[in-house]
C-alpha cells in the first residue's frame, strides 16, 4: 500500500505542477499578451509557429502565435543571467526562488477533479487530501512575501527597494482581509477540507449560485429553501473582498504598487534578468492561477459540472463516481479557472492603479471591517434560520 | 491679481462606491474586446486593418496606397523632359543637411557638351540612408528643385556601404520631372 500510495502521489505531482499548472503558467502569459491586445484593439503576439519555411517548406505554420511562450522561455534561459555588483549576493540569489515556490507548493491542496479508477484503484485527483485546505494555502501563500521583500532589499538600489516596502506592506494588508473573508464561507460548510467542499457544492448547489440540490428543496422540510438563499447575501460580500484581496496578494493591476513601471521602473525585481526575473514572472503568474483556482473551488463548485448534471450523468446507482468522472470534471475545473484567468486579465487592462494611500486606506478601513461585519452578519443569519 | 477659489466636484455616493466606475470600464474593456475580434473597432476602415483591431500587418499589408502626397521617405535625385540632371551641384543641400547625410563632389560640364551653360553638375553625389533623418531640407533648398523626397521607407542593407546611396542609385530612385524649372533649355 505505501509503495503504490507513494507512485501515486508522484504521478499526481507530476501531473498537477509540470503537465498542468507550468504549462497554464507558459499560456496565461499569452493570453495576457492576446486578450490585452484585443481589449485595446492591437492584435498581440501572432507569429511565432514553426518556421517550415528554414526547413524548405512552402509557409510557415503561425498557430496564431500559440508557439510565443516557447519561444520566451528560450529567451529567459539564452539571456545573459547579470548579477550588478551593488547587491547582497545570498538574498539575491535566494529571492526569486522564494517568490515562486510557496506559489507551486500551494497547487497541492486545490482538487483538481473527482476521483478516477484505474486498474481497481481509485485515485482522488489532489496531490494532498488534508484537511486545512484553505489554511494551509493561506500559511505558504504568504510565505511569497518574503521572496519579493528580501529580492527589494537585496538587490540594493532605490527602486527595488521602494518596491519591496510597498509589497511587503500591502501583502500583510489583505491577508488580513483575505482570512477574514473566507471564515463565512467555512462557517457555512462546516469543514475545511477542500475536495470535501467541492463534493458538497456539487450535490448542494454551488456557494454563491446554489440553484439545484439543497438550494431548492430544504432537507428538513422539503419546501423551497428560502434561507439557502438569504445567506448568498453575505457570501456575495465574501466573495468579493477575497476576489479583490487575491488581486491585491497577486500583486495584480489595480494593486500593481510592488511593480508600477511608470513609477518604480520595474519594483522588485529592477535588477534582476534572464531567468531568475522569469522566475519572479512565473512565481507571480502561478499566484493567479493558484488564486483563480481557489475563488473557483470555493465560491463557483470548483470540479463540479453544476445544475445537478453531476449526480445525472457522473455517478451510478450507488452514489460512486463513475471511472471517467475524474477526468469530465477536471476538463470542467480547468475551464472554469481559465476563465477566472481571463477575467484577471480583464480587469488589469481595465482598471487604473490606486494611489499608495487609497490602497491602504481601502485594505484597512474598508474591506478589514467590511469582513468582519460580514462575518457576525452570516453568524446572524444562520442563527436565525437554525432557530 | 486676483484668486479664484475652485471647488472641488462633489462626489455622489456611486462616485465614492467606485464599484459603478469599474463595471461601467469592464463594460468599455468589453465592447472593444467584441468590435476589435469582429473586424468592427472605430477607425479599423481608415486604417486599413487586418480584421483584428485596427493593426495593420505589416509585411503582408503595407501602407503605400495611403501614404499622403506629403509623405517624405528616400531623397533622390531627378531628371527633367529632356533627360538633363537638374542638380547644378550647388551644395546647398550639403551645407544644410542636419545630420550631414549628402557628399558632393562638383564637376564640371565640358565646353562641348549640350548643356554647358549650365557649367557645373556633380560628379559625385551621395546620400548616406544611415544618417539621413527624412527632414526634407535638402528638397526646401534646393533651387533647382533637383532633389525630391520620395515614398519609398523600407531602406534595407547588411552593410554600411550598401545603404550609401550613390549618383547613378539616386537618378534610379528619382527617375523624371517634369516642369517648373525651365531656365536652363529653350522652352523659357
Amino acid at each position: 500500500m505505501e509503495i503504490t500510495f507513494l507512485a501515486i502521489s508522484a504521478i499526481k505531482i507530476f501531473v498537477f505542477t509540470f503537465v498542468i499548472t507550468l504549462p497554464m503558467i507558459a499560456y496565461s502569459t499569452y493570453a495576457e499578451r492576446r486578450v490585452s491586445a484585443i481589449l485595446q484593439d492591437r492584435v498581440g503576439p501572432n507569429r511565432v509557429g514553426i518556421p517550415l519555411t528554414l526547413f524548405g517548406g512552402k509557409k510557415d505554420w503561425k498557430f496564431f502565435g500559440l508557439l510565443q511562450p516557447l519561444a520566451d522561455g528560450l529567451k529567459g534561459l539564452l539571456k545573459e543571467d547579470f548579477t550588478p555588483a551593488h547587491v547582497r549576493k545570498n538574498y539575491y540569489w535566494i529571492a526569486p526562488a522564494l517568490t515562486a515556490v510557496p506559489a507551486f507548493v500551494t497547487v497541492c491542496v486545490i482538487p483538481f477533479g473527482s476521483e478516477i479508477t484505474i486498474f481497481g484503484e481509485t485515485v482522488k485527483l489532489v496531490i494532498a487530501d488534508i484537511g486545512i485546505g484553505p489554511l494551509f494555502i493561506f500559511a505558504i501563500a504568504s510565505l511569497s512575501v518574503y521572496g519579493i521583500t528580501i529580492a527589494g532589499w537585496a538587490s540594493n538600489s532605490k527602486y527595488p527597494f521602494l518596491g519591496g516596502v510597498r509589497a511587503c506592506a500591502q501583502m500583510i494588508s489583505y491577508e488580513i482581509a483575505l482570512g477574514l473573508s473566507i471564515v463565512p464561507v467555512l462557517m457555512v460548510f462546516g469543514m475545511l477540507n477542500l475536495s470535501d467542499i467541492v463534493n458538497e457544492q456539487a450535490i448542494n448547489g454551488w456557494l454563491i449560485f446554489p440553484a439545484w440540490g439543497e438550494g431548492l428543496t430544504n432537507p428538513d422540510t422539503g419546501n423551497f429553501n428560502l434561507g439557502r438563499w438569504l445567506l448568498v447575501i453575505p457570501l456575495l460580500i465574501s466573495f468579493f473582498i477575497f476576489t479583490v484581496s487575491i488581486f491585491a496578494e497577486t500583486n495584480r493591476m489595480p494593486f500593481d504598487l510592488p511593480e508600477c513601471e511608470t513609477e518604480l521602473v520595474g519594483g522588485y525585481h529592477t535588477e534582476y534578468s534572464s531567468m531568475k526575473f522569469a522566475l519572479f514572472f512565473m512565481g507571480e503568474y502561478a499566484a493567479m492561477i493558484v488564486g483563480s483556482a481557489l475563488i473557483v473551488t470555493v465560491f463557483f463548485g470548483g470540479w463540479s459540472l453544476g445544475f445537478g448534471l453531476d449526480a445525472k450523468w457522473l455517478m451510478d446507482e450507488a452514489g460512486n463516481w463513475k471511472a471517467y468522472a475524474g477526468l469530465v470534471h477536471l476538463g470542467a475545473f480547468l475551464t472554469k479557472v481559465v476563465a477566472f484567468i481571463v477575467f484577471f486579465v480583464w480587469v488589469r487592462w481595465t482598471v487604473p492603479r490606486f494611489r499608495y494611500d487609497q490602497l491602504m486606506k481601502l485594505g484597512w478601513v474598508v474591506f478589514f471591517e467590511l469582513a468582519l461585519v460580514n462575518i457576525f452578519l452570516t453568524a446572524g443569519i444562520m442563527w436565525w434560520l437554525a432557530r | 491679481m486676483a484668486f479664484i477659489k475652485i471647488k472641488r466636484p462633489e462626489l455622489s455616493l456611486s462616485d465614492k462606491l467606485y464599484i459603478p466606475a469599474i463595471f461601467k470600464g469592464l463594460w468599455l474593456t468589453f465592447k472593444h474586446a467584441v468590435k476589435s475580434v469582429r473586424g468592427k473597432s472605430i477607425g479599423s476602415k481608415d486604417l486599413a486593418s487586418s480584421g483584428l483591431g485596427i493593426t495593420m500587418q505589416y509585411p503582408e499589408q503595407k501602407w503605400d496606397e495611403h501614404l499622403p502626397e506629403y509623405y517624405r521617405g528616400v531623397p533622390a535625385l531627378v531628371t527633367d523632359e529632356q533627360d538633363r540632371e537638374r542638380c547644378v551641384s550647388c551644395q546647398l543641400c550639403e551645407f544644410i543637411c542636419p545630420p550631414k547625410a549628402i557628399k558632393i563632389i562638383p564637376g564640371e560640364i565640358p565646353s562641348d557638351d549640350e548643356w554647358a551653360k549650365v557649367e557645373k553638375r556633380p560628379k559625385e553625389f551621395e546620400i548616406d540612408m544611415t544618417r539621413c533623418i527624412y527632414c526634407g531640407m535638402c528638397e526646401e533648398v534646393c533651387p533647382e528643385q533637383a532633389i525630391y523626397l520620395r515614398q519609398d521607407y523600407a531602406v534595407t542593407g547588411l552593410t554600411r556601404e550598401e545603404m550609401v546611396n550613390d549618383k547613378k542609385r539616386l537618378y534610379e530612385i528619382g527617375g523624371k520631372r517634369v516642369g517648373l524649372v525651365n531656365k536652363w533649355n529653350e522652352l523659357k
